[in-house]
């Protein structure tokens, strides 16, 4: 299966005038895939690691930013650190016809982190549309999902809420 | 997974930096500069939330799929008495990145959902086979066909 198929979203035509990464870039993402370094001037470390001017660092990120290969710079907080401490995972059988504009909708409501259109694996699953739903408390999980019921309406033809229960193992992305 | 006692400029801290990192020569003092503290005090709490764990990291968020790689929801319905050993294979594949038990309110039996990140798509379906080899079970993937949220919206509420 091609994963990279399945991106022909509309705001992706600039992946096709996306070059490959560089090996300039490349050595960037390695860089940097642990994290931004703590220091007073984090973009001049890199560039002295890298062995390439500071502007050149920035305006690499900009540009993979800009591009979309770096969503964004920034912090990733540990749900259950900052007080969500019930995730759960909201599944939902919408019409294909009408699964866009009804994730359009539920994927702009607030507490809504990550809303996906995903393949239905029929029989055993047959849920379309993913919405990531948190908490300080299942009730409070439950309460959100009923609101997105509320509003997919009759167009919900079945759902479900698998909570997360354990966390099994979860490390970075690494390549290289 | 335990409470860490953070205060409100940690709060401050972790909703500023959700996103939108300056790219200038010295963007801790930036930010450091609208929450109204030092440079130095927001690299040391910086510093003191991923030691904690409040943060799990903290730079360049970067889209897999737009370097080449992938990144694929996975689930697999796993029997209970094999549960421990089925974990143990699953999770000594490197391309396993994330892997959580799940339990469905609605009797619903994939109860291990993990997500494969490989630095290229046709690695995915590899290391599927190699999962289903090495466990014996079925993977039903679920690949992202259309995403429909942007941005980080959760604010701190611990």
């Amino acid at each position: 299966m091609t994963v990279a198929g399945d991106l022909a979203h509309d705001h992706d035509h600039d992946l096709d005038a996306n070059p490959a990464l560089d090996p300039l870039d490349r050595r960037l993402v390695l860089a940097t895939q642990n994290g931004l370094p703590l220091l007073p001037r984090p973009y001049h470390h890199l560039a002295e690691q890298l062995g390439i001017p500071p502007d050149e660092v920035i305006e690499r990120l900009r540009r993979m930013l800009a591009n979309g290969l770096i969503r964004r710079i920034g912090a990733v907080p540990n749900h259950y650190a900052i007080g969500y401490t019930a995730n759960g995972m909201s599944v939902w059988d919408v019409p294909d016809a009408r699964i866009d504009e009804l994730g359009a909708q539920i994927g702009a409501i607030d507490f809504v982190t990550h809303c996906y259109r995903r393949p239905r694996r029929l029989p055993a699953w047959p849920y379309n549309l993913f919405a990531m739903v948190h908490g300080a408390s299942r009730a409070e999980v439950q309460r959100k999902v009923a609101v997105i019921a509320g509003i997919l309406g009759p167009d919900c033809r079945a759902h479900d809420v698998l909570f997360s229960t354990r966390l099994l193992k979860k490390t970075g992305l690494r390549i290289g | 997974m335990s409470e860490v006692a953070i205060d409100a400029i940690d709060r401050a801290i972790v909703d500023r930096l959700q996103g939108g990192f300056p790219l200038c020569e010295q963007p801790y003092a930036a930010v450091a500069h609208t929450l109204g503290i030092s440079e130095a005090d927001l690299l040391a709490r910086l510093q003191a939330l991923l030691a904690a764990r409040v943060l799990t990291r903290f730079g360049p968020l970067f889209q897999i799929e737009r370097i080449g790689g992938a990144f694929v929801l996975a689930a697999m319905r796993v029997p209970e008495g094999d549960w421990q050993r089925v974990v143990d294979a699953v999770n000594a594949f490197p391309a396993v990145a994330h892997n959580y038990r799940r339990e469905s309110e609605r009797g619903c039996e994939l109860n291990m959902w993990f997500v494969l990140a490989t630095e290229s798509a046709d690695a995915i379906a590899e290391v599927v086979g190699k999962i289903e080899t090495a466990c014996g079970l079925p993977v039903f993937l679920f690949p992202k066909e259309r995403e429909y949220f942007i941005e980080m919206k959760l604010a701190v509420r611990a």
